[in-house]
């Protein structure tokens, strides 16, 4: 499913036009970014949670020529799967 | 601070003044039902700006309990994962 699929069923579930749907999905996406980009943590009950990981500055390697390169320190987001979510994913492989 | 559902309700019904509180809610539910639906059937969801979720299998493979040290072998099981769009990465990084 991409964004305008979510919209799309957005809007049909909560019987709103196609153009509010779609604000109210930007608002939600962007609040979650504007949060991660503050450095706060997301915690959305039954779905899941993201934290944002600091990495300092570390030596690596460039995988194709194996040249030594410095890494600049960077921030990324990690997702954690909510319990209720993991196990309805889980449950219906089986 | 954390972000909570209940912050999402009060952010979409604040930027949205023609929905009242309970449907800003029921706004703020569907939309989190309408992902968790998809990936429950096994669907990845593409959200372009933000990131990919996906569905993957895990195969069955042989751990250990950790306190015990004792062997053990874990199902094969389904699991999210989460990768950031390159522009979520960009503005995490932006100066």
């Amino acid at each position: 499913m991409n964004k305008s699929e979510l919209i799309e069923a957005l809007a049909r579930e909560i019987n709103v036009p196609l153009r509010e749907a779609d604000s109210i999905t930007n608002t939600i996406l962007e609040s979650l970014t504007e949060t991660l980009v503050a450095n706060d943590g997301i915690e959305i009950r039954g779905f899941g949670s993201f934290v944002v990981k600091e990495y300092s500055s570390y030596q690596g390697r460039n995988p194709k020529s194996g040249k030594k390169i410095e890494v600049p320190p960077k921030k990324l987001p990690f997702f954690k799967v909510g319990k209720e979510l993991r196990e309805r994913v889980n449950s219906n492989k089986k | 601070m954390t972000l909570t559902k209940a912050d999402l309700i009060r952010k979409v019904h604040a930027t949205h003044l023609n929905l009242a509180r309970e449907e800003a809610r029921n706004a703020v539910e569907a939309f989190l039902d309408i992902l968790k639906s998809s990936l429950e059937d096994g669907n990845d969801i593409l959200l372009s700006g933000f990131g990919k979720f996906n569905v993957r299998d895990k195969a069955a493979r042989r751990g250990r309990n950790p306190q015990t040290g004792e062997e053990l072998v874990l199902e094969p099981r389904r699991v999210v994962t989460f990768k950031p769009s390159g522009k979520l990465r960009e503005r995490l990084n932006e100066k």
